[in-house]
């Protein structure tokens, strides 16, 4: 294709890009190196048949004239990246530098919000992804060999969790652990412990976002293996069949290798995905035992204050999270592409 | 012997595989069924199974069904002004994603310079950052300009934001689109132009549909970007739902809350209902692609 009808195609998906998501992100970063102004304050002497008093007011003129000139704000360099809101480099010296083991090291760490959610967000996406793996593989597995007219109605049913919306998945789910929903009452029986609520402790809450993640996640490694079999060689299982192997060793040494770039894929989208973990905290009401990095710039724009400037900094280092994440494909791809030509 | 292992082994795997149904539907179900009680019974404190007969329902409403729950959010809370937002939202996006994805991704599956590598590269960066990331970057210009909390500037960000999305997928699918197709047209004297629009836009539905769909999903689901840049009254449906979740809990409206979820839900189930192949074939796509 021509330079020049290429550039016509494209024009108006690279506009919508250029414009909407990497202007943005530019402003992003000028954000996070900006805090807003100060008011001007001025103190003036007034005098009355009394005496004289000093008063200190706001400027209102200097102040509005101040923001018209320096609309970003007074530029404040890394300083936010290393307030105790982000990075926290002073806490983080003074609690390396008090803790005995790693454990009260990583206890005191994540006292301190961005930490916190840091905690939070790669647990999840390192617990969750794997699980979803291996229960996606087994459900592909058993619906693979169930009766064909079967399939159609379980596949429908497996796909609910992934489509619909994860906030209302969440609150869905909420509902029914509430201590007065159907799960909470059925946990309460299982502990006999009628004041058991999930609610309450943090590793409860974590173990319940998980679950979350997990049902939500299995749809689409469920999905995937599924096409994903319907490849494997016949006669390769004829001849491990006829060599003895049985169930466990075909899956093993046959089913698993083929599937292997699927894995890779799935793996790749999840880690993405679950990075990004934000409405299940939201539907849960869990922000008071479990952030995560969306969550924390999502709380700091919304209210009445909007912090842009602390959300701009959250942002930038959730998207270096995302690139140092996403890094080994970013390679593969390069790669492919230079095999290619 | 062996007869008898083997069907051990099958039941083992049809009731693993009921379980698993049983868990990814059940709570739907659940809270279908629920939504048409009160909340004394959804949200039982004395007995579970409350929830299930409706026995406060009965004696409030002389039914084991009410439609208050639905009366309350749809008329009272005006849910139906979301759903007519989420109407409009989901038109426009998949439309305006549709017709400049198609565009600039047949270009990036016919042309082989470096600059296409880098825009998919890109592209795919792009796809990975979350959506929120980006919101601190809209709200000063929307102020300033005047245009925050409108329908139109949500469309056109949640457009711009499933580009990436859009671009891979449908330049996965124009890729097995053979290129001398509209080769073909061109010698025949046809510019790249009426190339596509007479020889590949006939044959790329197949692919538009299953994309549509996926772009209509991200637009029905999204939360943060919505909640973010939409004032109250227009507000969609999930961020009305949200919003939902602070006020009807002190207010005791819960089952309005419950109601508005299934509502939202009904749609979703519909589509999973109709377009079940498309989803599945949109799903494993990308991945069969590598």
């Amino acid at each position: 294709m021509k330079h020049k009808t290429f550039f016509w195609f494209i024009l108006p998906t690279f506009l919508a890009m250029l414009i909407f998501i990497f202007l943005p992100i530019i402003s992003v970063v000028l954000q996070s190196v900006h805090t807003p102004h100060e008011n001007v304050l001025i103190t003036v002497e007034n005098c009355d048949p009394f005496g004289c008093k000093k008063v200190t007011s706001i400027d209102h003129e200097a102040t509005k004239n101040l923001n018209q000139s320096e609309p970003l704000g007074k530029f404040v360099g890394l300083d936010i990246y290393f307030d105790r809101g982000h990075l926290a480099i002073e806490n983080f010296k003074l609690i390396w530098e008090n803790s005995e083991n790693i454990f009260s090291f990583v206890q005191s760490l994540s006292n301190l919000p961005f930490y916190k959610a840091v905690f939070f967000t790669l647990t999840f996406t390192f617990t969750v992804t794997p699980i979803m793996l291996l229960l996606g593989l087994l459900i592909a597995l058993g619906v693979n060999s169930i009766s064909k007219k079967l399939r159609g109605i379980v596949i429908f049913f497996s796909l609910l969790p992934m489509i619909v919306t994860p906030l209302i998945g969440s609150i869905i789910l909420f509902w029914m652990i509430d201590s007065r929903g159907i799960i909470g009452n059925l946990i309460q029986w299982l502990f006999d412990d009628p004041n058991l609520s999930l609610k309450a402790s943090t590793s409860l809450t974590w173990i319940m976002l998980i679950v979350y993640g997990v049902w939500h996640a299995i749809p689409f490694s469920f999905i995937v293996f599924y096409a994903g079999l319907q490849t494997v060689p016949k006669d390769q299982l004829e001849s491990a069949k006829i060599d003895g192997a049985n169930k466990f060793e075909e899956v093993i040494y046959i089913i698993i290798p083929h599937l292997m770039p699927l894995i890779t894929f799935v793996t790749l989208m999840q880690l993405m995905d679950n990075f990004r973990v934000f409405e299940p905290i939201v539907g849960f009401s869990a922000e008071a035992h479990a952030t995560s990095l969306s969550w924390i710039i999502f709380n700091d724009l919304g209210g009445e204050t909007r912090q842009l400037s602390a959300a701009a900094t959250s942002s930038i280092l959730t998207i270096i999270g995302v690139i140092i994440l996403l890094s080994p494909v970013l390679i593969r791809t390069w790669k492919d592409f230079k095999f290619k030509k | 012997m062996k007869k008898t292992s083997s069907n051990r082994f099958s039941t083992l795997i049809y009731s693993f595989i009921i379980i698993w149904v049983f868990l990814a539907s059940f709570p739907f179900f659940w809270t279908f069924w629920g939504s048409f009680k009160v909340e004394l019974d959804f949200f039982s404190i004395s007995n579970w199974y409350n929830a299930v007969t409706g026995k406060n329902t009965l004696d409030t409403y002389n039914s084991q069904f009410t439609g208050a729950g639905y009366e309350g959010a749809w008329v009272q809370e005006e849910f139906w002004r979301s759903f007519v937002n989420s109407g409009i939202v989901c038109f426009f996006v998949v439309l305006t994603s549709l017709t400049i994805g198609t565009l600039g991704a047949y270009a990036l599956s016919r042309s082989n310079y470096k600059y296409t590598f880098w825009l998919l590269i890109t592209a795919l960066i792009f796809r990975a950052m979350p959506p929120i990331t980006l919101v601190a970057g809209y709200l000063p210009p929307f102020f300033e300009w005047n245009i925050w909390g409108i329908l139109p500037t949500t469309i056109i960000v949640l457009v711009s934001i499933n580009q990436p999305f859009t671009l891979w997928m449908l330049h996965s699918f124009f890729q097995n689109i053979p290129k001398e197709l509209d080769e073909s047209a061109k010698v025949d004297g046809c510019s790249q132009f009426q190339a596509f629009r007479h020889v590949i836009i006939p044959v790329m539905w197949p692919g538009v549909i299953t994309t549509g769909l996926f772009s209509f999903l991200l637009a029905y689901n999204d939360f943060a970007v919505t909640a973010m840049l939409l004032s109250d009254e227009n507000r969609t449906m999930i961020p009305k739902i949200a919003a939902f979740l602070g006020t009807t809990y002190t207010e005791g409206n819960v089952m309005f809350a419950v109601a508005a979820v299934v509502s939202a839900t009904v749609p979703l189930f519909i589509l999973v209902m109709f377009f079940q192949k498309k989803i599945v074939s949109g799903l494993t796509q990308g991945a069969v692609k590598g």
